[in-house]
């Protein structure tokens, strides 16, 4: 069983919501990455969404972009991503890590290259923006091979046939994007997310993860109620940017920051505070 | 398999649609390019472009209306001119100038903006976007926004806005809204990220008018098809004028649309020689240039695989040519395309040579091209004077230079 659905397993028998982080790699600098990682798993974190640096971040809302050209500013590449992945099992071999970025810096890597390294550095997944299944053939077939889970976007505007279509060829998790827009938009509705979190349960067997637009306790304990995944990720990227002069101090006040959604996302599963791994 | 040149008349009526070249396929793909590389936010909405599209094309109403906006309207068909004292001049080859320069609003962008506006009205969007680099499609796009009372707004790099000032105004006078672009490089790739972000975010009533053979399928597709008309009316104009087709087509290639609506109608004229010419900016050996094809490598960007100006690492590099209307580290992927199959040949020209073609031209014809063409006529110049004066070579002069003033005072130590 891959990392990503033992966790998603332990995960349903406890009736816990996961709590999924973004942060961009090597923002604001390169060093703070890896030590930022484990201090959000310490504080709840059940996966980490790692963000690989594009120049043209074409789905990404300001917040994010700036996280971006900061990473670029001190030439993050995808290998360098693959090394803090690296550094960070050393002494994490149990939560999952799937990285988030655009298609190029993988294109120019190489399918091959790209899955062999990213599954021996101990990355377990991929989400890749600009990349729908009607693309994905080569890519999928070589994660795969590897180990690797795909993890498929569906949104809004993706009606039933569409969302079957994702169903066939998604693995690990779905990542339902709650709002039409860039990330870090404002305003979700949870009525629709409902709804719409419906539909995809009765097409697709994998846990259903919601991002985009959740800024704070509240509307992560509201989207808990209807996913199996909450993912935030400019709320935290956004605090990261604000204490970019004062690295030292930004895995503390993440930590903190996750703790209180933690609190609130299993406030609203109705059990109590506890880690994954314990 | 093609349609070959000959004198009958009825080759002279064909609108030299090849047959046998069938470009993309039902994907969108031309070979291992062009594709839909979005977010899937977008892949609905581009089914219904699609769709609509097809409905639109195959309707002799909406191609009639077509017609007429681009008859009455933008004033074509435009004409083909003999540069006859250039070509004397040369001793080379016969130069003719198919002239985009004379349509409305200055340049071939208007060819696509009337089609995909008509097309918006057809799906009932109420707002219209687009991005632009030169601000021609920017100035297109709010020309036919304002004609058809829709809502317009327009993406633009921040360096852009202020070495066109002038179509920036221009803008503005037709109703539209210019958004000045202040991530990345704050060029027309950066202005392109922020359409679609603008797109993806009101997709519901958001037309997005993309004003070259780029993006996701099927805008590589459409936006040629509606520039098509220019290789249409240049082989049907050949033929009347010297009873055969053209030996050479050049015309200058940034996201490639002037050039692509010109080869088109002639890829399976096998005896036509195809020519793109990019911008080599500072020279392609000091990195300072805009010339994908001519120094680039395949990968994927905003929507499409296609020739890209990317670094090791897959990051997109900042682009110069002193032409912002060429200035993208892209192409459209069927220029890629026809890279590979050897159908079309690309090479680059400097800003040097480039100024210089557009001081020549200016003095021997009294036409002064857009800084954009004035690409393409460096390289005709080359080319024809190795050529025989009984031999033809076709430009495409694909916009006016008016636009350009400051720039090319600037260049010289001027200023306005």
């Amino acid at each position: 069983m891959s990392r990503i659905a033992a966790r998603f397993s332990q995960l349903a028998d406890r009736g816990r919501t996961a709590l999924i982080p973004f942060v961009t790699a090597g923002d604001p600098n390169p060093d703070v990455t890896v030590p930022l990682m484990h201090a959000m798993v310490a504080a709840g974190a059940d996966l980490i969404e790692l963000g690989v640096p594009f120049s043209d971040p074409m789905a990404d809302g300001p917040v994010i972009q700036r996280a971006t050209e900061r990473a670029l500013a001190q030439g993050v590449s995808l290998s360098r991503v693959l090394e803090m992945v690296r550094d960070f099992r050393v002494q994490d071999q149990e939560t999952p890590v799937v990285l988030m970025g655009y298609l190029n810096p993988i294109e120019v890597m190489g399918y091959t290259a790209f899955s062999e390294q990213a599954s021996a550095a101990g990355v377990d997944g991929a989400l890749i923006v600009d990349l729908p299944p009607e693309e994905g053939h080569d890519l999928i077939a070589m994660m795969r091979d590897c180990g690797l889970d795909l993890v498929n976007l569906i949104a809004p505007t993706s009606n039933p046939g569409r969302i079957a279509r994702i169903g066939q060829v998604a693995s690990g998790f779905v990542y339902y994007v709650s709002i039409k827009g860039v990330t870090g938009a404002a305003h979700l509705d949870v009525s629709t997310i409902a709804d719409k979190v419906g539909q995809i349960r009765e097409r697709i067997q994998l846990p259903v993860g919601v991002g985009f637009g959740i800024r704070d306790a509240e509307t992560a304990a509201q989207v808990a109620k209807v996913a199996d995944a909450v993912i935030v990720g400019s709320a935290i990227v956004g605090r990261i940017e604000s204490l970019a002069e004062t690295p030292e101090r930004i895995p503390e006040t993440i930590a903190g920051f996750l703790g209180d959604l933690r609190a609130a996302v299993d406030a609203a599963d109705g059990v109590g505070h506890g880690s994954t791994s314990d | 398999m093609a349609i070959h040149a000959d004198n009958s008349h009825a080759s002279r009526m064909e609108t030299g649609r090849d047959t046998a070249y069938q470009m993309p396929d039902a994907n969108g793909h031309f070979g291992p390019y062009g594709g839909m590389f979005v977010a899937e936010t977008l892949m609905y909405p581009l089914e219904e472009l699609l769709k609509a599209y097809e409905t639109c094309m195959a309707d002799p109403q909406f191609q009639a209306e077509l017609d007429a906006d681009l008859r009455d309207y933008v004033g074509r068909p435009s004409p083909l001119y003999h540069a006859e004292r250039w070509s004397r001049e040369l001793g080379g080859a016969q130069i003719y100038l198919k002239r985009e320069d004379l349509n409305h609003t200055g340049a071939h962008k208007v060819n696509n903006t009337i089609g995909q506006a008509l097309l918006a009205k057809r799906m009932g969007k109420t707002r219209i976007i687009a991005e632009t680099g030169a601000g021609q499609h920017g100035v297109a796009t709010a020309t036919v926004a304002a004609r058809l009372g829709l809502e317009c707004i327009v993406y633009m790099g921040e360096v852009d806005v202020a070495r066109q000032e002038a179509n920036v105004y221009r803008m503005r006078l037709l109703g539209a809204e210019v958004v000045s672009v202040k991530s990345g490089s704050r060029t027309l790739k950066d202005a392109m990220n922020e359409a679609m972000r603008d797109w993806v975010t009101n997709v519901d009533d958001t037309f997005y008018i993309i004003g070259t053979v780029a993006g996701p399928h099927p805008y590589p597709m459409l936006v040629r098809d509606f520039q098509a008309v220019i290789g249409r009316e240049a082989r049907a104009q050949m033929l009347e004028r010297t009873g055969r087709l053209p030996d050479a087509l050049v015309a200058c290639v940034g996201g490639g649309s002037n050039a692509l609506g010109l080869f088109h109608p002639f890829i399976g004229d096998e005896g036509v020689a195809i020519y793109g010419v990019e911008a080599a900016g500072d020279g392609l050996e000091t990195g300072r240039h805009a010339a994908p094809l001519s120094a680039g490598r395949p990968g994927v960007l905003h929507g499409n695989r296609t020739y890209l100006m990317e670094d090791d690492d897959g990051q997109i590099m900042e682009t110069h040519s002193i032409s912002a209307g060429l200035d993208y580290p892209g192409v459209g992927p069927e220029h890629s395309w026809l890279k590979d199959s050897g159908r079309a040949t690309y090479d680059a020209v400097t800003d040097d040579e480039a100024l210089a073609a557009f001081h020549h031209l200016t003095r021997t014809e009294g036409i002064i091209p857009a800084l954009e063409s004035s690409h393409a006529l460096a390289y005709a110049h080359t080319l024809a004077a190795t050529m025989r004066p009984d031999q033809s070579v076709l430009v495409n002069l694909s916009g006016r230079g008016d636009k350009d003033m400051h720039t090319v005072a600037h260049h010289d130590g001027l200023v306005l």
